[in-house]
């Protein structure tokens, strides 16, 4: 089985298949970390440019670690978030890339949209590392193969997203991710970060809860999300004390919901703010292996990209091409 | 109490001086003032219609235009254009914009103040006139600026605008927030009959938005304009079209809201009038998805329940004008990313296929309505020559081929951005003719008129 797709934008075009397919091909690559030379030849003499238009570590290095693992060659770019409105273009940036024949590029950017305007413009395979508020999807991938891996399923478990959905890329990734695989998603946070439209919008499959009880009651998943603490001046929230009073993770709320309950959350974190040390460092946190699977889903992600149908790799046998995934 | 501007006065210049006369034979004459639709003939004498009639016989020095199947109409009128002249030639000019409002089929374009620098002042005003007259293949009627720089705190002068030839004043692009402003520009352009045009968005509503609120924001991850950005001021712009008296016309109506509350203003007879574009009755905000920068404007594509609410509008007449609206944008600019983008689409060369093809096939207006839509009534709100086919009226015609289907594809303005680009049209305009002079044939211009 094959990816259809030349390019990982999101997590909504994929299929439930798609996603179980990188899922299961991110498990080998996981394996290989405990061994002591951590490194496959598959991506050799292959190029991936980390392009960030929006400061990054994590993501930034989790992708770095990934492609230098499958032996590509990594050209970092970091551009500063002003080049956006000023100088080369995007478009013009790409072109470039595509000159000096870049096979893959990652993309951060700031603006929604950014990598499908990429995608558009260039052969080479894009890969969305966040874009604005829209997804964020090999975070979304790596939150479905942690649960995953915690919980051996993902289907008919309960997620409670909390904090600020409104302008989360890793919630709308997590929320298609989820769904998709048949989990049931709760979204949770102050009525300004979740307006009306967020429940209508993802087709009725989340339950939105302004109260933190009645979200994480029974439920299988916290995930919290970071808050921009900047929102406060657009009177999003009125304080973070506030914000944390009635929405910050700590240990009596964490008692709400099921005992063996996963405490996730994408980082960097705010601790104190919208989660409490004792619960992130907690026995139920698996906030680092979060972490670590990044890397094996992003090995899958590229693997799978450099294979895909539009890849002009010819297809290994008839049975390959018998089970196409259908977007 | 207005006094006549010079664009008014060039208009009516007397054509004695030139003999030639030019007759119009077999055409189906849709004249709405008049209430002409009919095969009828129309004979021009110099720059002025002289008479419309059955089976008129032509003399010696009459030259005859064939117009058997096509639909002879008074002169479109698209007061809704941005001419980008001065300050964004890059973008469109004089010369180019009016050449794609001939080839679209209109004889007369007025023109919004929000170039660089603004029209708000005397000499602005002349500049554009200016040029047109040289530069121009139809009519140009300049829009003059409510404030001083469309900052939104100062009065412009008004009244010497008037007398150098603007024809209406607004501050496009840049609503006024200040209600206090906008009562005062009310009152004070009745002293000139003049409308006062507003883009109805509260800004700090509508701050960063780039799509209409909704569904399909939230997932795309863009911020969302909400339609009550635009109706709490259409309300509140009523209310002081209520308190003032002053001649109120709203542009580019887009949510279902606003056609109700102009509905309801109209019917305690308030002296308020509105206007939508192709785009409000033929797309949603579907249009958007995948970031389609071509479908980026201000205000933004909204649902299908606005959509239905915008044509039971035009159908029952609470919308008075259909505009285009026209704000061109380079390449360069719309192939940025979407938050990035400017605003705007062009429509000169859409709008007549748009209005045959989703409102007179569809059967939503009558092609009489929509004559009326797209010439008589800007004629009659924005007080222009033109609009009708009555003796001595100026000799500004479109001939509309409703046969005619094209897809369309290239633009004869400077800019390119449509989001109908691939959309296949039927009906489009055969024939610009301004002043008596044909401007444009078949999709090619003929030359620049000499009124």
């Amino acid at each position: 089985m094959r990816l259809k797709h030349k390019d990982l934008l999101g997590l909504a075009p994929l299929s439930a298949a798609e996603i179980d397919l990188i899922l299961h091909t991110a498990v080998p690559f996981k394996n290989l970390f405990t061994r002591s030379i951590k490194k496959v030849p598959t991506l050799r003499g292959k190029t991936v440019a980390l392009l960030f238009y929006e400061p990054s570590t994590r993501t930034r290095t989790s992708f770095e670690l990934a492609a230098a693992r499958l032996s590509a060659d990594v050209l970092n770019l970091n551009v500063s978030a002003s080049s956006v409105q000023k100088g080369e273009s995007l478009i013009d940036t790409a072109l470039n890339l595509e000159a000096m024949k870049v096979d893959f590029v990652v993309l951060r950017h700031s603006v929604s949209g950014a990598p499908e305007l990429l995608a558009r413009g260039v052969k080479a395979h894009v890969v969305n590392a966040g874009d604005g508020n829209h997804e964020h999807p090999t975070q979304g991938l790596l939150d479905l193969f942690t649960i995953r891996e915690k919980k051996g399923r993902v289907k008919n478990l309960t997620v409670t997203i909390i904090g600020d959905i409104l302008h989360s890329r890793v919630a709308r990734s997590n929320i298609w991710g989820l769904t998709k695989l048949g989990a049931k998603v709760r979204l949770c946070g102050p009525a300004t970060l979740i307006p009306k439209d967020m429940k209508m919008a993802f087709g009725n499959n989340v339950e939105v809860t302004y109260d933190m009880k009645e979200a994480l009651d029974g439920t299988d998943v916290a995930y919290v999300l970071r808050l921009q603490l900047e929102r406060q001046q657009e009177n999003l929230f009125p304080s973070l004390r506030e914000y944390h009073e009635f929405y910050g993770l700590d240990k009596r709320k964490l008692s709400w919901a099921k005992n063996d309950c996963l405490v996730m959350h994408p980082g960097p974190m705010n601790r104190g703010v919208e989660i409490d040390s004792a619960v992130a460092d907690g026995p139920q946190s698996v906030i680092l292996d979060q972490v670590t699977n990044g890397i094996a889903v992003r090995m899958a992600v590229l693997y799978l990209l450099a294979g895909s149908e539009n890849a002009l790799i010819p297809h290994k046998t008839e049975k390959d091409l018998a089970v196409k995934v259908v977007s | 109490m207005r006094t006549v501007p010079s664009a008014q006065n060039r208009a009516s210049i007397d054509s004695s001086a030139l003999n030639d006369s030019l007759l119009i034979k077999g055409g189906r004459v849709v004249d709405p003032r008049n209430k002409l639709n009919g095969m009828m003939d129309v004979l021009i004498e110099g720059h002025h219609i002289r008479k419309v009639a059955r089976n008129i016989h032509p003399g010696e020095k009459t030259h005859v235009l064939d117009a058997s199947g096509l639909v002879v109409a008074p002169g479109l009128i698209d007061v809704h254009v941005h001419l980008r002249e001065p300050g964004q030639e890059h973008k469109e000019t004089i010369a180019t914009g009016t050449a794609a409002a001939a080839v679209g089929g209109f004889t007369a374009v007025a023109c919004m103040p929000n170039t660089i620098p603004p029209l708000d002042n005397v000499s602005q005003i002349q500049y554009v006139l200016m040029k047109a007259q040289s530069e121009g293949c139809v009519r140009v009627y300049p829009i003059g600026a409510i404030s001083k720089g469309q900052e939104g705190r100062e009065l412009t002068e008004i009244g010497a605008m008037v007398r150098a030839g603007c024809v209406a004043i607004s501050d496009d692009g840049k609503p006024i927030a200040n209600a206090q402003l906008f009562r005062r520009a009310l009152e004070y352009a009745r002293i000139f009959d003049l409308p006062v045009i507003d883009h109805c968005e509260e800004p700090d509503l509508a701050k960063g938005g780039v799509m209409n609120e909704g569904k399909l924001a939230a997932v795309l991850g863009l911020k969302g304009i909400p339609r009550q950005a635009e109706y709490i001021m259409v309300a509140r712009d009523i209310a002081l079209c209520e308190l003032t008296g002053g001649r109120l016309h709203l542009a580019h109506v887009s949510t279902k809201e606003s056609v109700n509350l102009i509905r309801e203003a109209k019917k305690h007879n308030l002296p308020v009038t509105a206007e939508t574009c192709p785009h409000y009755f033929t797309l949603t905000e579907e249009a958007v998805a995948g970031y389609n920068t071509n479908a980026k404007m201000n205000p933004p594509l909204r649902t299908e329940e606005d959509r239905d609410a915008v044509l039971e509008g035009l159908a029952d007449g609470t919308i008075d004008i259909i505009a285009s609206d026209h704000a061109p944008h380079t390449l360069a600019q719309k192939s940025q990313e979407f938050d990035v983008a400017p605003f705007g689409i062009i429509g000169l060369e859409t709008t007549l296929s748009l209005v045959v093809t989703e409102l007179v096939q569809k059967k939503v207006m009558s092609l009489s309505a929509a004559v009326r839509a797209l010439s008589d009534a800007p004629a009659r709100i924005f007080r222009l020559p033109g609009g009708h086919l009555s003796p001595g009226a100026p000799a500004d015609l479109t001939f509309i081929d409703l046969k005619a289907k094209k897809t369309v594809d290239v633009f004869v303005s400077k800019s390119q951005n449509s989001p109908f680009i691939g959309h296949m049209l039927q009906g489009w305009a055969h024939t610009t003719i301004v002043g008596g002079e044909v401007v444009m044939s078949k999709g090619r211009l003929v030359r620049k008129p000499t009124f």
